[in-house]
């Protein structure tokens, strides 16, 4: 299915398998990895960033895409909006519909506390469902939390806040039993034994997966349990500012439907950010391997309220983006392809790094490849590296890919490519928001009350650098105790009067600060028409 | 390099546009902003359910919109919602038998074999397979059969028996996941010993080092094969 330009390379790819299945490069030193990140990774272009001169964390450097939707217009005036007739009344709001929403909504509702979700598509439509590789554990007999946590603190530049990174991995082998509890299917050998792989950077085989569709499979089972336990979920309706009360703690948010444009009122005690990441701000042109709605909305939500930011400036570039075809330009390539001993190969078919380095590492090693070496292949409207995914089936015999990668095997077969039998075209791709949020280890953010945050919208949990299978973790564990402390605290907690006044506050540090413009936020959606504006 | 044009018909408006975009991009190409029936764009949500003939044909085909190519004469509608019958149950207490089927899908036991689910599988899976180990209580069958499924509601939406296929296929998983798959004895011995506080000093340890300390323990970290 390959073109005529293409076969040369892929010939080259062809020849040098065998040698390079058997072939075992080393992994580059903390020296050598550090260059390459200083030079070729995107985090690291310093004229693709800006300094935020308003809010909590002003004077620091964001990407400029970021930086202008933090400095941006209410999508609301303050003063149009009633107060005092809420349309929803709840213990605990939760924003958003993912994974970490959708824990949150089952712990705070086995609490006994009221709870409600909304979410400005479906319930579901999120980078959850997309997560194809794992979720990692620390729960086979050679391993242990605190190899764990040294895998992931040193993945993430060992810039973690050392306490959420604990919590994370010592609630691991909890979440995944309470998965499991939920009927969630992971990959087990006959005895009841988890099938578990390596990601990049770990130091243990423990990736759990459910084929490639892990997130699918936890993120429909989630959803499952939350219509079953019949949470109300308002779907379609987006949160565009949150409230605070007199206090100055969240106490709910205004609403927006998403087809009518009607605005609502949810009055809360406690409010959830869940809202996900923001792949769809495409940061420095790349593509993404995010939902349609990751458009960092929590974050301009809580920058707003005067919520801090931790790590906003660093973002995760998946390695393995599809670079070919162009119909899925950007479309994740799961690293599990990596995991079961495909390697990147370059255009004259030799193995240019380890292929389980860090995300970070490989996805600036690849840059490297294509750009300053030219050892890049050419599509028709990008550069990539081969994957060479026939190694697979050499490794692991016929029929692994089918089995083991499914999503995978499907997703190229509908353009005509056979990942059994040729390799696959990848270059890096917008997938993953490192930084977040500020928040301490009962989720709440450590400035505003009553205001948690759940998910991706959460900085400081894994540093700056996420190692595979640790955000299917987080939302879990950081989404239950959410639900759980979101919960618990709403029983003491009364509500005051409620107010906009940080709005009107904001916009006067705008135009204090000299910004001029014309945008409003949060975004909530990307815009790929054709169309021009009227 | 130069696209083709093709001509397509959204909801019965021609519209043309390149013909290497997919459905959905065509849509944005045309002016939607899109809103609905669209989700993840990659093919794992099953927001983007779709229907097209192609002019002139007598087949009525379904698709993913995000995975599916533009082709010349396509006329297209998109199915961004499909009532499924979805019913409430406590996991915890539900029978893992066939009596689960009966009491809350007894639908499918109408089903007249038809095939029509299996025939507009947006993701070529076996359907009436599926729910045929449902009828029968092989949840772990069932469960290994429909797993790929996105939930997209298209199958339900061809079904003459009115069986939402997807829930069905949900519940047996959840089934087998809970309670027929082996459980995991590591996995209950390390969640005891967490909860027993045995790698507690551990982690406190970890959490007072140095960070010259720690970069040294990353740095020389055994990895395993």
């Amino acid at each position: 299915m390959y073109s005529e330009k293409l076969q040369a390379s892929l010939r080259l790819v062809e020849e040098a398998r065998e040698q390079n299945i058997i072939f075992e490069p080393d992994r580059m030193s903390a020296k050598q990895k550090e260059e390459l990140l200083l030079t070729y990774h995107p985090d690291y272009k310093a004229d693709e960033f800006d300094t935020l001169k308003i809010g909590p964390n002003k004077g620091e450097r964001v990407p400029k895409e970021l930086c202008a939707i933090l400095q941006a217009h209410s999508r609301i005036n303050a003063n149009s909006v009633d107060l005092t007739k809420p349309d929803y009344d709840t213990d605990v709001l939760i924003i958003g519909g993912g994974g970490a929403g959708s824990a949150a909504a089952i712990e705070a509702n086995e609490a006994g506390a009221k709870v409600m979700i909304v979410t400005k598509l479906r319930i579901g439509d999120s980078n959850t469902i997309m997560a194809e590789g794992g979720i990692q554990a620390a729960d086979k007999e050679n391993d242990s939390p605190a190899i764990h946590f040294i895998d992931a603190f040193g993945g993430g530049h060992f810039a973690a806040k050392r306490e959420l990174l604990s919590k994370l991995v010592c609630d691991a082998p909890e979440a995944i039993k309470w998965l499991s509890n939920l009927g969630v299917e992971f990959d087990k050998e006959k005895d009841g034994t988890m099938i578990t792989t390596h990601g990049g950077g770990t130091s243990r085989k423990r990736m759990h997966a459910a084929k490639d569709y892990s997130g699918a499979e936890i993120m429909r089972t989630l959803r499952d349990e939350v219509f079953n336990r019949q949470i109300p979920v308002i779907d379609f309706t987006s949160a565009i500012e949150l409230i605070l009360d007199e206090e100055g703690k969240a106490a709910g948010a205004v609403l927006m439907n998403m087809e009518t444009k009607e605005l609502l009122v949810a009055r809360a005690k406690t409010v959830i950010i869940a809202t996900g990441g923001a792949g769809r701000m495409h940061y420095q042109g790349f593509p993404t391997s995010n939902h349609y709605g990751a458009t960092a909305d929590g974050l301009v939500l809580g920058y707003r309220v005067g919520a801090r930011l931790l790590y906003a400036e660093t973002l995760q570039y998946h390695p393995t983006g599809v670079a070919y075809p162009e119909q899925i330009f950007g479309a994740l390539v799961t690293e599990k392809v990596r995991s079961l001993g495909a390697k990147l190969i370059n255009k004259n078919g030799e193995v240019f790094m380890h292929p389980l380095e860090t995300r970070d590492v490989a996805a600036a090693s690849i840059i490297r490849e294509c750009n300053e070496r030219g050892n890049g292949v050419e599509t028709d409207s990008s550069l990539g590296v081969w994957l060479d995914t026939p190694m697979i089936e050499k490794i692991g015999g016929e029929g692994t890919i089918e089995k083991r990668i499914p999503a995978m095997m499907r997703m190229f077969g509908k353009y005509g490519i056979d990942i059994r039998k040729e390799p696959i075209l990848v270059y890096p791709t917008l997938h993953y928001q490192n930084g977040g949020l500020d928040i301490t280890p009962d989720g709440m953010t450590t400035n505003v009350k009553n205001l948690f945050v759940a998910g991706e919208a959460v900085g400081g949990i894994h540093g700056k650098n996420r190692l595979m299978g640790n955000s299917l973790l987080d939302i879990i564990v950081f989404g239950r105790s959410a639900g759980i402390n979101a919960a618990e605290i709403a029983k003491n907690t009364t509500v005051g009067r409620l107010t906009l006044e940080h709005v009107d506050r904001f916009e006067k540090e705008i135009s204090e600060a000299g910004i001029k413009t014309e945008l409003r936020s949060p975004k909530l959606l990307p815009n790929y028409t054709n169309k021009k504006d009227i | 390099m130069e696209n083709n044009m093709v001509n397509i018909y959204l909801f019965g408006k021609k519209y043309e546009v390149p013909e290497n975009l997919t459905i959905m991009s065509a849509m944005e190409y045309a002016g939607y902003q899109l809103v609905r029936g669209c989700g993840c764009r990659n093919g794992f949500c099953g927001a983007c359910a779709t229907i097209y003939r192609i002019m002139g044909k007598r087949e009525l085909k379904t698709c993913l919109a995000c995975q599916t190519k533009v082709e010349d004469n396509m006329y297209i509608a998109t199915l961004p919602f499909f009532p499924l019958v979805k019913q409430a149950y406590d996991i915890e207490k539900i029978p893992t038998t066939e009596a689960v089927m009966m009491q809350l899908y007894p639908e499918i036991y109408a089903c007249i074999g038809c095939n029509a689910c299996t025939k507009s599988c947006t993701q070529g899976l076996n359907v009436m397979q599926y729910i045929a180990y449902a009828q029968r209580g092989e949840f772990d069958k069932c469960a290994e059969e429909s797993f790929d499924c996105v939930m997209c509601g298209v199958c339900s939406a061809r079904c003459p028996a009115g069986i939402s296929h997807p829930q069905v296929a949900m519940l047996a998983r959840r089934i087998n996941g809970k309670y027929l798959a082996p459980g995991s004895e590591h996995l209950n011995k390390r969640v005891k010993e967490i909860e027993n506080g045995d790698f507690k000093e551990l982690i406190e340890a970890l959490m007072e080092k140095p960070i010259e300390e720690l970069k040294e323990l990353y740095n020389t970290r055994e990895i395993e094969k």
